[in-house]
């Protein structure tokens, strides 16, 4: 199994994509997760809607609602002109921009899970031992929540991976910005290259493969209390 | 300084309202005593801060932790407190030497007067270091808890039923320590209790509490020799005296109890001459008579003076409040026999002890 060329540029963006979007998740996703698990407002229903709307909608619905955001009259395209960063659609930063409102539920719900399942007790045993909100967060919320991150972590990395509709909506499809490995295999499939389509689908059936047993293997669930 | 405690707060949750105003010792152990719901807990709780009352008002031994007037509210993680939950709550991702270190490691040195050591060798946690929350049994997560919260050096110990969750057996494992605590560190412990065996051997101090008022504030020994006690304590019913030990009997395995008005002889167990020791007599093991019996297998007899009478769990039952030297005793007889040997404030009688708890 090789690679060629245009092959490899694909792979390289595509890891460059997931890991930027997924880091980025993990900054922003964990204080929509903290506050989602512990409000007791009114909005929580309809934010924990909001965040998981990605999960049901079509690809090419979010896309385009997005590709109209960051065009020349959206308000995204308003911001990014006024900081003189020019339009996102067509460009490697639109591609990850689009990759985390994609991938935010599969971050934020392991995370908030996580939250929730950590009894108030843990809060309220550090605040008696001295430890300050930002402290206990950190040293006892962050390490109590870590299966739930890497859950997030992993889930957003390869969702983000696995993305195509999206993409093509807002990327297009520009060797070295914004094609990835899913719109390779599809131009491959496009030019009856079935062989070397072959090639890049196996390898991310097991990439797919390896990144879940990695998950499950790490990050047991059901033994612990 | 002042050794005592200030607490006045009002809350109110709609179905559950606390609204106390106590003056407590600010020394040796208080206990918060009074059934389930009666606000006890959430007493607790806003004194260390976990719950939010900010109307209240809180001084502890001379350093004020709230008061509205002043706009003064410490935040729980700056209250010099150690608190003892009713599950331990120990953080499951560190080990025992880690969970112990993670109060200590927030307060500063100057601060500190209780080392790592003397805690673990208080609760006799020393074997436990290297283990994880999860591997530990009930008793020894429990002693954990408790000397994790003495690490932060605490300026009030509050515990909030630490036994309530273990089986007899490791109650009897936890209490000695408890008692040791109590004789070790000069801090006062507020000690919520719905058990009135707990409260008798480790309190000296008791706020009964019902419906989220203090139904009843005083020195333990006085309080519970109350006819006039808020809350019906049944079977459990009885006095604690602070003794002395007198002199032992080593023939026959007894210690004499001596008290201000009379001495008890107990079961020898293995007291020290001189030591202060605690017993518990309830009130249905005392009988009375009004000449002094005899050919009785009754070791204990005490002459006394009845107080005053009141009614009892049962119609047929009578409590009489006894005074024996300068202690209070309570006594559970029928109605009948009240009646027949004429009992009334002042009469003279002697008082049978049947049995007495020593509480060491």
């Amino acid at each position: 199994m090789t690679f060629d060329n245009p092959d490899l540029a694909a792979i390289w963006l595509t890891v460059k994509l997931a890991t930027l979007t997924t880091a980025i998740l993990i900054f922003i996703g964990t204080p929509i997760a903290w506050w989602l698990a512990h409000t007791r407002s009114w909005w929580k229903g309809p934010a924990g809607a909001l965040v998981a709307m990605p999960i049901v909608l079509p690809p090419t619905v979010l896309g385009f609602y997005l590709l109209v955001a960051m065009g020349p009259d959206g308000p995204i395209g308003h911001f990014t002109q006024s900081l003189g960063l020019g339009l996102l659609p067509f460009t490697f930063w639109g591609l990850v921009v689009a990759s985390v409102f994609y991938s935010l539920p599969f971050v934020v719900q392991p995370i908030q899970n996580a939250f929730e399942a950590i009894s108030e007790r843990h809060a309220e045993a550090a605040a008696t031992l001295r430890a300050s909100p930002l402290d206990t967060f950190l040293t006892v919320m962050l390490p109590l929540a870590k299966p739930g991150y890497l859950t997030a972590m992993v889930m957003g990395f390869a969702h983000t991976v696995g993305e195509f509709g999206v993409v093509l909506m807002i990327g297009g499809n520009i060797p070295d910005k914004t094609r990835v490995v899913s719109v390779q295999i599809y131009d491959h499939v496009e030019a009856m290259e079935y062989m070397h389509a072959h090639t890049l689908a196996a390898s991310m059936v097991i990439f797919s493969f390896l990144v879940l047993l990695g998950l499950y293997t790490l990050n047991p669930t059901g033994r612990r209390k | 300084m002042n050794w005592l405690i200030r607490a006045r707060f009002k809350l109110d949750y709609g179905a559950f309202s606390l609204d106390v105003d106590l003056e407590l010792p600010g020394r040796g152990v208080t206990a918060l005593f009074g059934p389930s719901g009666s606000g006890k807990t959430s007493l607790l709780r806003c004194i260390a801060g976990l719950e939010h009352a900010p109307d209240g008002f809180l001084q502890i031994n001379g350093s004020i932790w709230q008061d509205p007037a002043q706009r003064i509210y410490v935040p729980t993680y700056q209250r010099p407190l150690g608190y003892v939950f009713q599950e331990a709550s120990l953080f499951p991702h560190l080990d025992v030497r880690r969970n112990l270190e993670y109060g200590m490691k927030r307060v500063p040195v100057s601060e500190r007067r209780v080392s790592l050591d003397h805690a673990i060798e208080l609760l006799g946690i020393g074997a436990l270091l290297a283990q994880k929350p999860g591997t530990l049994s009930g008793g020894e997560r429990q002693r954990v808890g408790i000397a994790r919260a003495l690490t932060v050096s605490p300026k009030i110990l509050l515990m909030d039923e630490p036994l309530a969750a273990l089986d007899l057996a490791r109650k009897q494992e936890i209490l000695p320590f408890l008692e040791r605590l109590h004789d070790e560190l000069d801090i006062p412990i507020l000690y919520v209790s719905h058990a009135p065996d707990e409260v008798a051997r480790l309190a000296n101090h008791i706020v009964v509490m019902g419906s989220g008022r203090a139904l009843a504030n005083g020195p333990l020994g006085e309080t519970l020799a109350r006819l006039d006690l808020p809350i019906r304590l049944g079977e459990d019913t009885g006095v604690v005296i602070e003794a002395r030990v007198g002199t032992r009997d080593a023939e026959w395995h007894l210690v004499r109890a001596d008290f201000e008005g009379g001495s008890l002889w107990v079961r020898d167990m293995g007291t020290a001459i001189g030591a202060p020791v605690r017993v518990r007599i309830l009130a249905r093991d005392v009988s009375l008579a009004l000449v002094r019996p005899e050919q009785t297998s009754i070791l204990n007899q005490l002459a006394g003076k009845v107080v005053a009478l009141a009614d009892d769990t049962h119609p047929s039952l009578v409590l009489v409040r006894l005074q024996v030297g300068s202690t209070p005793l309570l006594a559970r007889v029928t109605r009948l026999s009240a009646s027949l040997l004429g009992l009334a404030p002042g009469k003279e009688v002697w008082v049978q002890v049947k049995s007495v708890a020593l509480l060491g």
